[in-house]
């Protein structure tokens, strides 16, 4: 005989293991006293170099550290680490973006409280990473003028998760014919009110500006105490 | 391409929360949320083989953005994700209150 199935409220997240990894994880920074920024873009949006520029900039006043999360080849890292700060490669295997849960593993024997600032460099791409929180403080992503305009029309779930966006190789922009007004438009319409920046990491335009961002939410006296 | 991912956890909640008895996955997916529905039934369909629930059909309900818009005072569906306007009185809106939901919803469970 078959009897009628009763239903189950659940209303449990879909990710709730990653969200909680990623709520002990944001709680074990905060507690160390650590910033955390990650990253997001698509792949050759120029993340890998905007992050040494970004390393090499405020490692004379902060100490500075670097996940970074590939498909495959430890490239990246060894890219970060002229920059001469703590650097480690998450290999993801085939999967498309960082879980909560590789950032704690690969944080294991790490002394956080040491540090003033991390940042988690995403897989390149513009979809998955938007659904996984990371535990991170601020996450930044970026869009190179050499992809055009209407980057944000076409992934707005990521648009949406980031907290800043960062327009890169803007020493590029007039030989792409990059049309500013069009790229701030498309940014607002999907993201009222969201924080805009340009810089080039070649030639260092706007990087001030970013880290002045970055650094503005950081208390003077812990400043005051390194080194 | 991440919702076989996804579906690997709502597989993983569904038996948390309702046992091997469980028939019909209830999922809330948001416009926002960044995983697509189609793509999500066929990693599904993927993901279940070879598992306790591997009969359990999956039902998913796509949940509209809604924004807190400051014009109208209260919650209001969107022109759309690429324009995040109140559809009444088109004022950009920057607080979204629903639409980023992943999230399993109810089960129903043999008895």
């Amino acid at each position: 005989m078959n009897s009628t199935p009763r239903i189950v409220e659940v209303r449990k997240n879909i990710l709730k293991h990653n969200d909680e990894v990623a709520h002990a994880l944001r709680e074990r920074f905060q507690q160390a006293g650590v910033f955390v920024v990650s990253l997001v873009s698509s792949p050759g949006s120029g993340k890998t170099a905007f992050l040494e520029s970004t390393l090499t900039r405020l490692r004379p006043h902060f100490r500075v550290a670097a996940l970074v999360g590939d498909l495959a080849t430890g490239n990246d890292a060894k890219r970060l680490a002229r920059s001469q700060v703590p650097v480690r490669q998450i290999l993801t295997g085939t999967l498309c973006h960082l879980e909560a849960a590789m950032i704690e593993n690969s944080l294991t024997d790490w002394a956080l409280a040491e540090l003033d600032f991390l940042f988690i460099e995403n897989v390149g791409n513009l979809v998955c990473p938007a659904s996984y929180d990371l535990g991170e403080n601020l996450r930044a992503v970026l869009l190179s003028v050499t992809e055009g305009e209407d980057k944000p029309l076409k992934y707005p779930p990521m648009i949406h998760s980031a907290d800043v966006a960062v327009i890169t190789k803007t020493d590029l922009a007039d030989v792409v014919e990059f049309d500013w007004e069009a790229a701030f438009q498309n940014l607002q319409a999907v993201r009222p009110g969201m924080e805009v920046m340009r810089v080039s990491a070649k030639t260092g335009a706007g990087m001030e500006d970013w880290l002045k961002f970055v650094t503005g939410g950081r208390h003077p006296a812990r400043c005051a105490s390194i080194e | 391409m991440h919702e076989l991912s996804i579906a690997l956890s709502i597989l993983k909640v569904a038996e948390e929360e309702g046992g091997a008895g469980v028939e019909v996955i209830h999922v809330r997916v948001g416009e926002l949320s960044g995983v697509v529905k189609e793509a999500l039934l066929s990693a599904y369909e993927i993901a279940r083989e070879g598992t306790p629930l591997r009969r359990a059909r999956l039902v998913i309900e796509e949940v509209p953005v809604m924004v807190d818009c400051q014009r109208c005072k209260g919650p209001r569906r969107v022109l759309s994700i690429q324009q995040l306007r109140c559809a009444d009185c088109q004022t950009p809106a920057s607080r979204v209150l629903e639409g980023r939901d992943l999230q399993v919803a109810a089960l129903e469970v043999s008895s």
